[in-house]
């Protein structure tokens, strides 16, 4: 375990070396006499492509350049050194902070921002000209994903390195927040990984001991997963070599939760280590609708637009994943994963978990 | 030079007042038959007196701003023609002597019934002096030229400020019947004698009736008008009124001094930028296209001329042998013919014929004095004090045998307000028209103009400049408050907006540009520092990198 505990330390030199280049890139620009430009990926949608082997979205080849020169450039090419140069001031003093501080932290530097979706634009900026993800540069959006199981481990920011924390002591979770992101995995009796898109559902979890009967680590993802928990869920995927499992509804956007989790988005198409390819999508699905005989509502327009779009959707070319949203057309169907409440508070960690999990071991 | 008119273009209804004419009062019965109940004959004076309204009297706030423009009027046209810039002195004050008198009568009656509060809004009596440095009046017409309607020196075809020979001696009229008061005239030519007239109009014979008359040595020189009377009016009401007025003539007079002093005792000072003049206009015969039977009869009564070749030549504007040879010719009127032995049907046919010919020439300009631009410039720049201003003077034009020019200006920013409406400022032979806008031409062409075609947005400080100057302003009421929709006016005054508009469209075309430079320059001037400053720290470096260079760069690149 020393070797990953290196690894993460290792990784903060790094971004802080890539940042530093960065700056020092532009300052021998203008001390040429040049007009500083740099040179990143493009984002557009043209540029983004799926790869089938890495499993996930990623850029092409096509590149942008940003020069001060440029009248319409200067202001975002000021905004985006001024993130490199805030975000290695928090990587040097190993403070976090949120995309809301940045934004309200620029106003400081008398750099403002017109508004929100303007500075998280510069932050993906930043992430694509360093690749790094903004987590790595201790950037984070609001938490409100957890975790849960028998996890120890071992924190690596300031005032707490070294000391460590069993994930079970909590019974409502521990935040999957900056400390915990950046913290070193130490030990753990678990032998998969299950997420769960609900909060209710995730506390039911705790109560029936589900950890203990199926020897687990739950993640509660609330909604669709942010990056960090992402990124959480791919580390203890690649440390650990756990197996993931994701429960969500049975509708089409439970469906892109998991797969998002799976094969990652196309915003993040710049970053690696976000996705999951081997975790599995175990339920609901629309067939357990019907072999349940779950309790269910009518799919509304939107659903059924969505799932059009899913199947022409490169991530879902899987044999599972076509033949579930084909269902899902078929019987206009959908249900929460609560539905299993009709046969009793217990029997969805009872009966359905055992014989999904089974069913994936299998596979 | 004061203004006097007797019909010298016969579609001027006004002509019929100028004889002797007669007044049928008839009363309709009311079933369909009317009866003729009594003849009676009216002089001039007295038409006007039954008819002010025409002339703009029509109440006590109306009346004082008339009386004192038509005294102006006439104090800048006698400066205008003898060629020095105007000197124009009025002073309004109240006629203390009627107050006092007034007060004493209400005292000895029930106080509650009269309002004696000498600041209300209520008609009083003034007493208006009107100075001016003209040419002066002389002595032999001085009665005349102030007690009689429609005695004047304007009678004749070229541009001035007054045109029905009315004005000066209404407002004499109009202060006789509300005061009862004789009116003062002083008046030299710059000859050895001053001459001072007391008079009343005799209103029913159309008149002056001489009250007292006094010689005084002229020993300064001096040469001008002095004109005082007494009114009734209402100040309190006419005052934006005539102070608007008194500016906008300042505007297209800059050559002129002009002063006045308001029964309050405030002084309002527009002093002249300029002491240079437009050109005078010149005397001019009548245009074949603007003659009508009456003006044929008139002129063949008085000629000399022995056969139409020389009838034509003589009596009209650019009417050469060429052109009467021509003339004469496809009109089949025999060219050695007796003008006096035409018959009436021969001149009926004569008019006819002169309408139609294609080939008379267009009246010249020389009649015309138009203000110029450098004038237009001066008087704008003085009193809108703007930070632009576009100037278009047209060629000169006609309508029916009259010729005219059209300026048009656009002043822009400075002290101009931003409305909702742009101002409109409109002018006639040099005459501000204060009353009636939407109903001129000018203010029509004005809202169907695509301003934002010209970068005009609303609410922009815009103010529009239009003056006509002719030898027959086409009025479309004797009040002389707004021009007609003559197309040929229409065109030239649309043309010349145009061509300001496009003048103003250029300049804010270049300030946008200049404003998007300073803009892009402050952009760079305000990042670039800031790109410098972030990498040096980044960079760990100590000093940050010169980016002078890389500033003056952008300005250099963008000059050339």
């Amino acid at each position: 375990m020393k070797k990953t505990k290196s690894a993460t330390l290792e990784r903060k030199k790094e971004i802080i070396t890539a940042l530093e280049d960065f700056g020092l890139n532009l300052y021998e620009q203008m001390e040429k006499g040049v007009f500083p430009s740099i040179k990143m990926p493009s984002r557009s949608i043209e540029n983004i492509h799926y790869s089938s082997d890495l499993r996930q979205y990623v850029l092409g080849e096509r590149a942008v350049r940003r020069s001060a020169r440029n009248i319409r450039h200067i202001r975002p090419f000021t905004q985006l050194v001024w993130a490199a140069y805030f975000a290695h001031e928090l990587a040097k003093h190993r403070k976090t902070s949120t995309l809301r501080d940045v934004y309200y932290s620029a106003q400081a530097y008398n750099m403002s921002f017109k508004d929100q979706p303007e500075s998280n634009n510069i932050i993906t900026d930043l992430e694509t000209v360093s690749g790094f993800a903004r987590e790595d540069f201790n950037v984070f959006p609001e938490e409100r994903s957890a975790i849960f199981g028998d996890l120890t481990i071992e924190y690596t920011v300031p005032g707490y390195e070294g000391k460590q924390l069993n994930l079970t002591s909590h019974p409502d979770g521990v935040m999957i927040g900056p400390a915990l992101t950046s913290a070193e995995f130490a030990k753990t009796g678990a032998d998969k990984v299950i997420a769960i898109e609900k909060g209710g559902l995730f506390t039911r979890f705790v109560e029936e001991q589900v950890h203990k009967k199926f020897n687990a680590l739950l993640v509660l993802t609330a909604g669709q997963a942010p990056r960090a928990t992402r990124h959480f869920i791919h580390r203890l995927n690649k440390e650990l070599n756990l197996p993931v499992s994701i429960f969500t509804d049975g509708d089409p956007w439970g469906m892109h939760i998991a797969m998002v989790i799976i094969s990652g988005s196309a915003n993040a198409a710049h970053l690696r280590g976000l996705a999951t390819p081997d975790a599995k999508w175990s339920g609901v699905w629309a067939s357990d609708i019907v072999e349940y005989k779950l309790p269910s509502d009518p799919l509304t327009d939107i659903d059924v637009k969505r799932l059009y779009e899913l199947q022409k959707d490169p991530r879902y070319e899987g044999k599972l994943w076509q033949k579930e949203a084909k269902k899902f057309l078929k019987i206009r169907k959908k249900a929460e994963q609560e539905a299993f409440s009709r046969y009793g508070l217990t029997y969805i960690v009872d009966e359905y978990l055992p014989a999904k999990l089974e069913a994936f071991e299998k596979s | 030079m004061f203004k006097r008119f007797l019909g010298a273009h016969p579609e001027n209804d006004k002509r019929k007042t100028k004889s002797n004419h007669s007044i049928y009062h008839v009363v309709s019965r009311g079933d369909g038959w009317a009866v003729v109940q009594s003849f009676e004959q009216i002089s001039a004076a007295d038409f006007f007196y039954r008819n002010r309204d025409l002339a703009g009297f029509t109440n006590p706030t109306r009346a004082i701003f008339s009386s004192l423009r038509e005294l102006v009027e006439n104090s800048l046209d006698a400066a205008d023609q003898s060629g020095i810039p105007s000197d124009v002195y009025i002073r309004l004050s109240y006629d203390h002597e009627r107050v006092v008198k007034e007060a004493d009568e209400v005292k000895s009656k029930d106080e509650n019934l009269f309002d004696n509060d000498v600041n209300s809004s209520e008609p009083k009596v003034y007493r208006l002096r009107v100075a001016d440095n003209g040419s002066g009046v002389p002595a032999r017409h001085i009665p005349s030229a102030f007690g009689q309607v429609l005695f004047g020196s304007k009678y004749k075809l070229k541009q001035a400020r007054g045109t029905f020979g009315l004005g000066g001696t209404m407002a004499l009229l109009y202060g006789q019947i509300t005061t009862h008061k004789p009116a003062f005239v002083v008046s030299s030519t710059g000859g050895a004698r001053i001459y001072m007239y007391k008079l009343v109009v005799d209103i029913q014979r159309n008149r002056p009736i001489i009250m007292d008359r006094k010689l005084l040595l002229n020993k300064e020189g001096w040469r001008g008008t002095i004109v005082e009377f007494s009114l009734e009016g209402d100040y309190a009401k006419a005052m934006s009124r005539i102070l608007e007025y008194l500016k906008q003539t300042a505007l297209v007079n800059p050559y002129a001094n002009i002063t006045f002093i308001d029964p309050k005792g405030r002084l309002y000072r527009f002093s002249r930028v300029t002491t240079k003049m437009p050109p005078p206009p010149k005397e001019t015969k009548p245009h074949p296209y603007g003659i009508d039977v009456e003006t044929i009869q008139r002129l063949i009564r008085i000629t000399p001329c022995r056969n139409m070749i020389d009838f034509m030549r003589n009596h009209f504007h650019r009417v050469g042998e060429k052109t009467a040879h021509n003339f004469l010719e496809s009109a089949g009127i025999g060219k050695t013919r007796t003008p006096k032995r035409l018959s009436q049907e021969g001149i009926v046919r004569l008019v006819k014929m002169m309408k139609r010919f294609r080939a008379f020439l267009p009246p010249d300009a020389s009649c015309l004095s138009p203000i110029g631009e450098e004038l237009l410039k001066a008087g704008i720049l003085k009193e809108l004090k703007p930070e632009f201003i576009a100037i278009c003077q047209r060629q000169p034009s006609t309508y029916s045998g009259h010729p005219f020019i059209v300026e048009a200006a656009i002043a822009y920013g400075g002290e101009i307000q931003g409305k909702n409406d742009i101002v409109l400022y409109r002018f006639a032979n040099r005459i501000p028209l204060l009353y009636d806008e939407a109903s001129d031409v000018s203010w029509r062409i004005i809202k169907r103009i695509n301003w934002r075609r010209y970068k005009v947005t609303t609410g922009m400080p815009i103010a529009i400049l239009v003056h006509i100057c002719s030898t027959k302003v086409p009025y479309k009421t004797v009040g002389k408050e707004f021009i007609a929709d003559r197309p040929e006016v229409k065109r030239e005054i649309l043309n010349g907006i145009r061509e300001a508009a496009r003048q103003l469209q250029h300049f804010l075309t270049k300030r946008e540009h200049v404003e998007k430079e300073r803009r892009r320059l402050s952009t760079f001037s305000k990042y670039l520092p800031k790109i410098a400053r972030f990498s040096t720290e980044l960079a760990g470096k100590e000093k940050a990198p010169n980016i002078k260079k890389l500033l003056s760069s952008v300005r250099k690149y963008e000059e050339n």
